[in-house]
């Protein structure tokens, strides 16, 4: 009786928490809330839309939004291609050079660590900006249309080597002082032991690689003309552009749609909207239990 | 010293895709900072066309033009860091107060929208300002308000693009000062319970100083692109909308339209060119006065 008194005084929240609480719960709608609005959306019929305008809840639940976009699937599937192609190898490339530049400069018997910090760090404070970069992808390297300007540019970058920096002096040098008495050499080091410890920081790399070349558009704008060459998210640009198009009218003037005829533009915007972004989404939560032990950002210095 | 090059080979061996990399990307590019002195001609390559001295930053006497794209990017990108990282800190510091079962629950959800694409993000935008079928405008119109021509109207968007970025950043921001402050020891909390210090008290006294030295040195990044701007935000919310460039646009989507709209190599790299040295004078300065006032905290 007593017992039961005292767990019922203990898990009475203090207004304080409450508080917290609130404030959180009210961030969490606020973050969501405009992607509910693109998924009602995207299984709203055209009429409804034009009556109601955009909601989270659909009057009359359809379809014909996916059904419009996937009736001509082989645009779409060969930009899934070009993007999981991109985002898979330039992930793998990105974390093998990224973690053994971050891995050398981390370890304090290294004679160029200094050398090789600033070189990287100086790249944060200073850029050539975007027209040298376009010169040397297009002119020098000669990549326009190529799949390689989709990928390269982004292999490493100053921001994730310093995170993956932070991560790794955190292993203490006696691990790596006895597999050097046992004769082992840098790379078998690194990937043996330095490699399966750093598990954590290597999935939030990952998940961040993974990201940046899922949601790149930029490079697509810049250096891709070819259609088999675009990745989703440009896809996405263009497609809304054009479906805005097939409203006007100028589509029917040249006979492109017929008058009174409707296409659902504003279901099936929000439709390749989750197409695009809805893969992303599912892969984080198998990430997330990493994240905040691999976010450690280490000092700069030193 | 064979020994020294033996020792340090396995590592460098190690570094060295990465190194090359960095040369190739970051490093050869300054070669073309010749640029905005030359007039380009793209068969005479960059050292061969004429040099045409400062030319190019004509459009930096172009006030109109400058004073725009240079005010919208300073102030855009002051308020991002001012508001950024205060409500970052404060959200982190209101997320060690809770047992991890809630925190990562709102941490994945806070984090949901940094996992999209600025077009996505655009589109989740345009679902609620969208001027005919909007969440917001219908939730007027059935108040009995006038709907808001929100993407031809400029006074609108500093707020909305403000919104904007804190609605993708916070959960990233919030979870770098998360993770450093889990790295604090908390003997520290205990001596100042046993004081009887309370909660705010403690985050005052111990939290805040504590993670100080990486918000400094995020902020000092942060003032290093200071006339970077995220170019999806304003490229994708604004729609590119040219009715709105008064409040949004800014150096980089200037230079993007000056290099692929008009094709004006020259101008396009002048605004780079400036947009480097600036915000390298900045960091510098920033540093400098970091170190000043305590040398502790300073970057460099």
């Amino acid at each position: 009786m007593n017992g039961s008194v005292t767990t019922l005084k203990r898990s009475q929240p203090s207004t304080g928490k409450i508080f917290i609480h609130v404030v959180f719960i009210a961030l969490c709608v606020a973050s969501l809330f405009p992607f509910l609005v693109i998924i009602g959306t995207s299984f709203q019929s055209e009429n409804d839309i034009v009556k109601f305008g955009y909601s989270v809840i659909p009057k009359n639940f359809t379809f014909d939004a996916y059904r419009v976009i996937l009736h001509e699937p082989k645009v779409l599937f060969q930009s899934y291609f070009v993007t999981i192609a991109t985002t898979v190898i330039g992930s793998i490339v990105g974390m093998w050079v990224t973690t053994t530049y971050a891995y050398a400069i981390s370890r304090k018997d290294y004679r160029f660590r200094s050398f090789l910090a600033f070189f990287i760090f100086f790249t944060m404070l200073f850029h050539g900006g975007m027209v040298p970069s376009y010169i040397l992808m297009v002119k020098w390297l000669g990549l326009k249309n190529n799949i390689l300007a989709l990928i390269l540019p982004y292999l490493i970058s100053g921001w994730f080597v310093l995170l993956m920096k932070g991560f790794l002096q955190t292993i203490p040098e006696a691990v790596i002082e006895s597999a050097k008495i046992d004769g082992a050499g840098e790379l078998r080091i690194f990937a043996q032991i330095v490699i399966p410890i750093s598990k954590p920081a290597l999935a939030t790399l990952g998940l961040f690689f993974a990201l940046q070349y899922w949601n790149d558009w930029w490079l697509t704008l810049l250096y891709v003309e070819h259609d088999n060459l675009m990745k989703l998210q440009y896809l996405l640009i263009r497609v809304l552009k054009n479906m805005e198009y097939l409203n006007s009218a100028e589509a029917i003037q040249y006979g492109l749609v017929k008058p009174g005829m409707l296409v659902p533009s504003l279901s099936a915007r929000m439709a390749m909207c989750i197409l695009a972004a809805g893969p992303m989404l599912l892969v984080f939560p198998l990430f997330q239990k990493y994240f905040v032990q691999g976010l450690t950002v280490g000092s700069v210095k030193g | 010293m064979i020994r020294a090059i033996k020792k340090n080979f396995g590592l460098s061996m190690l570094a060295l895709p990465g190194f090359l990399l960095i040369i190739l990307f970051n490093y050869v590019p300054l070669y073309g900072m010749l640029l905005p002195f030359k007039s380009y001609r793209y068969n005479l390559g960059i050292w061969n066309s004429p040099w045409v001295g400062f030319d190019n930053f004509g459009f930096l006497f172009n006030g109109d033009v400058l004073y725009r794209v240079l005010r919208n990017t300073l102030l855009y990108n002051m308020t991002f860091i001012v508001l950024g990282t205060a409500l970052s800190v404060t959200i982190a510091l209101l997320l060690y107060e809770l047992s991890r079962r809630f925190v990562k629950a709102y941490q994945t959800i806070l984090f949901i929208p940094y996992f999209i694409s600025w077009v996505v993000a655009g589109f989740a935008f345009r679902s609620l300002f969208d001027m005919d079928y909007g969440v917001i405008n219908r939730l007027l119109v059935s108040l009995g308000e006038e709907p808001i021509l929100w993407y031809s109207d400029p006074k609108y968007w500093p707020y909305i693009l403000v919104a904007a970025a804190v609605w993708k950043g916070l959960g990233y921001g919030s979870v770098i000062y998360y993770a450093a402050l889990m790295g604090i020891d908390s003997e520290y909390y205990d001596a100042a319970k046993i004081d009887g210090a309370s909660k705010f008290r403690q985050a005052i006294s111990i939290s805040v100083p504590m993670i100080k030295p990486i918000v400094i040195m995020m902020v000092i990044l942060q003032i290093g692109s200071i006339c970077y701007s995220d170019f999806g935000l304003f490229y994708n919310v604004t729609l590119n909308s040219s009715l709105l460039y008064k409040t949004t646009d800014v150096i980089d989507t200037f230079v993007y339209r000056s290099l692929i709209d008009m094709g004006d190599i020259g101008m396009a790299s002048a605004a780079g060119f400036f947009q480097s040295i600036v915000g390298f004078c900045l960091v510098l300065a920033t540093n400098f006065i970091v170190k000043k006032i305590n040398p502790e905290n300073s970057l460099f």
